[in-house]
């Protein structure tokens, strides 16, 4: 079924998640594959963006959560205390639902995350821009207006700066939590291609509510139900004969 | 009930309901039309250079308005100067750090009751705590008592304005690696900027035209004075005397103050408008 | 901008040629181990088609993991349908190869009944159909498809004019029966790969133009 020779980047054991009382995450067990992209799918409030929010501990920005078990990263578990969550968020990117420029011209958009673990010469740090903005497939659009601010782009544009920003820092993994749910058929085909350039360098975990968009980009999926993984398996499988009935009947739109 | 008439009741609550509103647009624009004509009517034969370059003048003399007008300026001034930092922090505390924490709803609680309290309570709150106890009044005071004022616009408005900020944004600093205070200074104040900005030019134009505390605290003083620790002249309460006062000159003084205020105060305003038109039309 | 769907296609339509030219070079060994008496190009047909069978079956799940994966529509969708038809024909001349090869080798045991001028012309006339459909399937040119489908009459009348003289040869010398039995069918399987070349150039319009002409007297 799967090909388990392949490096995994992050190995989740056990991991559990709670909203107060509310086990929104049980014992969930998972390995994400080393430079793949790995899907997350399933019906709404299944948990996989909370699932995909415990891999930089975006959730302890809010009360009243807590999460057991382990996230191993590199081997290194990045849910320990003594992790420094700034430094684990540095190492891996997000993207949001919404396209979120800060209130600033587009090269400081990306010089912010930058500037907060390295120290680069102007040169250097254009360069960088340039660089994340290539990446990013953006460059050609913006190169001439780098001064703009990053509001005054379309919501696509908006989406590949925040993109180039997430990977200005060369993060290890890049989190997409629903990259394209905000955005127009033409920007979320512009995304999606870029995501395939991005695979080769990067570990890319998303959440998406589309099916056909996890079909299109990823080469792993992993369907959720309650709290729960279902299935992991290759993208191909699960969308031509998964192994798990409940995974057929939520493909097949039987849910329910 | 037929459509037709469900269609006509539907029309002429309508027609009712925007010719009330245009009824009391037009009753509000009348009454502030009025003041400004009037002030400007009165104020022109006094407005003349002298009113910059002279002092108070006893009655039936010639003067000016300088000692006034620096006074206010100054008090004003160290008043903004001080509140600002510590109105725009406790906006910060309310609305980043610990907005649901209980000393937070206290605050909250504490700040909305200062700024609905009448001013007259804060000047003789001032009069007792700081006049009756030094034994004079003093600039200083006058200090105190616009600051008490101005602090609690600032906080409301700082923290109403950094609650705008989407989450999703703070969200997207966090996911960087940025530090906390990195979010609030770089991030949540970037994009609050111009909110905060008014709130503090509204507090300005608010204070700027308070009569009550000043008359408890910084009193008026009849000669130039730009020390603080003395009694301090200022717009407001000159205003107050030289209206009260059975003399042409000083009434025609009074005029020119009330419109150098008005005029100030309507500027505060314009400039806060266009920050905030500002900041839509980026958005 | 080249699309990820783009790049996935180039590999697929790379099998498809190579199947194509399987078939040719199959079609090709049948006829030349008949003309040329050599029953070893015979058992080469056998490789190519084992060949052709392990692509058929690459293709298939190719097509299906860009059904469940891409979820292609209007351009895309008629063109992974009309792979699917393409592959399923370009396996069955596969088959027919080897059917030819079958009765050539059975038609090689006996002497020759009569000098063969037509079987190969046909066989010349198959190659091109698949190599024109398939081109015209790739550049999408409907125009060279058409001329695929008029092609057909010609091996159609070949075939009428094989079998109508193996028919008069059979009457009037019945020790011929075997081999010409051989032929008729070796004929028989020659018209049929026209046929699915036929389907080819067919499958070459839907996915050009959406345009669906196959069966075109029944409709209407």
């Amino acid at each position: 079924m799967l090909d388990t020779n392949l490096p995994v980047k992050i190995r989740v054991k056990n991991l559990s998640f709670y909203y107060g009382a509310f086990e929104a995450l049980k014992s969930i067990n998972l390995s994400i594959l080393d430079r793949k992209v790995t899907a997350f799918i399933g019906p709404s409030g299944c948990g996989k963006s909370t699932l995909l929010r415990t891999f930089n501990r975006m959730n302890e920005l809010y009360p009243k959560q807590k999460t057991t078990g382990e996230i191993l990263m590199n081997n290194e578990n990045i849910l320990d205390a003594r992790q420094d969550v700034n430094r684990l968020r540095a190492r891996v990117g997000m993207v949001f639902q919404k396209p979120t420029p800060f209130p600033m011209s587009i090269h400081d958009n990306i010089a912010f995350g930058v500037k907060l673990y390295e120290n680069l010469s102007r040169i250097e740090m254009n360069e960088r821009i340039e660089w994340a903005l290539q990446k990013a497939a953006l460059w050609k659009e913006v190169k001439d207006k780098l001064k703009h601010s990053g509001t005054s782009l379309s919501g696509g544009q908006q989406q590949r700066l925040c993109i180039a920003r997430a990977i200005a820092v060369k993060p290890e993994v890049l989190l997409l939590d629903e990259p394209t749910s905000a955005l127009d058929p033409i920007s979320t085909a512009q995304i999606e291609e870029l995501m395939h350039e991005l695979r080769k360098d990067y570990t890319i975990v998303i959440v998406t509510h589309n099916m056909q968009q996890a079909g299109r980009v990823s080469d792993y999926t992993t369907f959720m139900y309650l709290g729960e993984v279902i299935e992991f398996n290759k993208t191909h499988k699960i969308f031509t004969n998964p192994d798990q009935k409940l995974t057929e009947q939520y493909i097949t739109g039987h849910f329910g | 009930m037929n459509a037709g008439f469900k269609h006509y009741y539907r029309r002429s609550t309508n027609a009712f309901a925007l010719t009330l509103s245009l009824f009391a647009m037009v009753f509000g624009l009348f009454w502030l039309g009025w003041i400004l004509y009037t002030l400007f009517i009165h104020a022109i034969p006094a407005l003349k250079s002298t009113v910059f370059v002279q002092n108070t003048p006893p009655p039936g003399e010639k003067g000016g308005l300088l000692n006034a007008i620096v006074g206010s300026l100054m008090m004003s001034g160290i008043a903004t100067c001080i509140g600002t930092p510590i109105g725009v922090l406790a906006g910060t505390y309310l609305a980043e750090i610990a907005p649901n924490h209980y000393l937070s709803k206290i605050t909250r609680f504490i700040n909305g009751i200062l700024l609905s309290a009448p001013s007259v309570v804060i000047g003789f709150f001032v009069y007792a705590l700081v006049v009756a106890k030094s034994g004079h009044f003093s600039g200083w005071a006058g200090v105190i008592a616009l600051t008490i004022i101005l602090i609690p616009v600032v906080v409301n408005s700082t923290e109403s304005m950094l609650r705008l900020v989407p989450q999703t944004i703070r969200e997207a600093a966090f996911a960087l690696g940025a530090p906390e205070w990195k979010v609030i200074t770089l991030v949540a104040y970037r994009a609050a900027r111009s909110g905060i900005l008014t709130g503090v030019l509204l507090a300005v134009a608010r204070i700027s035209g308070e009569t009550a505390p000043l008359l408890f605290t910084a009193l008026n003083n009849q000669f130039f004075n730009s020390d603080l620790a003395k009694p301090m002249a200022n717009l407001p309460v000159v205003i107050f005397q030289f209206a009260m006062s059975p003399y042409d000159d000083w009434q025609d003084l009074a005029w020119a103050g009330a419109f150098l205020i008005t005029l100030s105060v309507l500027a505060f305003n314009v400039v806060a408008r266009i920050l905030i038109r500002n900041k839509n039309a980026r958005h | 901008m080249e699309r990820h769907f783009d790049q996935e296609f180039s590999k697929l339509k790379d099998k498809i040629l190579e199947m194509g030219n399987h078939v040719q070079a199959a079609v090709d060994l049948a006829i030349r181990g008949l003309t040329e008496r050599n029953t070893d190009h015979f058992a080469q047909v056998h490789e190519i088609e084992k060949n052709i069978n392990l692509a058929h079956l690459d293709v298939d799940k190719f097509c299906i993991r860009l059904f469940a994966r891409q979820s292609p529509l209007g351009a895309d969708l008629r063109l992974v349908f009309s792979v699917v038809k393409i592959n399923a024909d370009l396996e069955r001349m596969g088959d027919q190869a080897v059917n030819i090869a079958y009765n050539g080798k059975d038609y090689l045991t006996r002497p020759p009944i009569k000098e063969l001028v037509d079987l190969p012309k046909m066989g010349e006339e198959v190659k091109t159909m698949v190599r024109d459909a398939l081109a015209a399937f790739f550049t999408l040119d409907v125009e060279q498809a058409k001329k695929v489908l008029m092609n057909d009459d010609v091996v159609d009348e070949l075939k009428n004019k094989i079998f109508n003289e193996l028919s008069s040869m059979m009457k009037a010398n019945p020790a011929v029966v075997d081999g010409a039995l051989d032929l008729i069918l070796i004929a028989r399987n020659l018209e049929r790969l026209g046929d699915h070349a036929t389907n080819i150039a067919e499958a070459a319009i839907f996915d050009a133009n959406g345009e669906d002409v196959r069966h075109g007297k029944d409709k209407t």
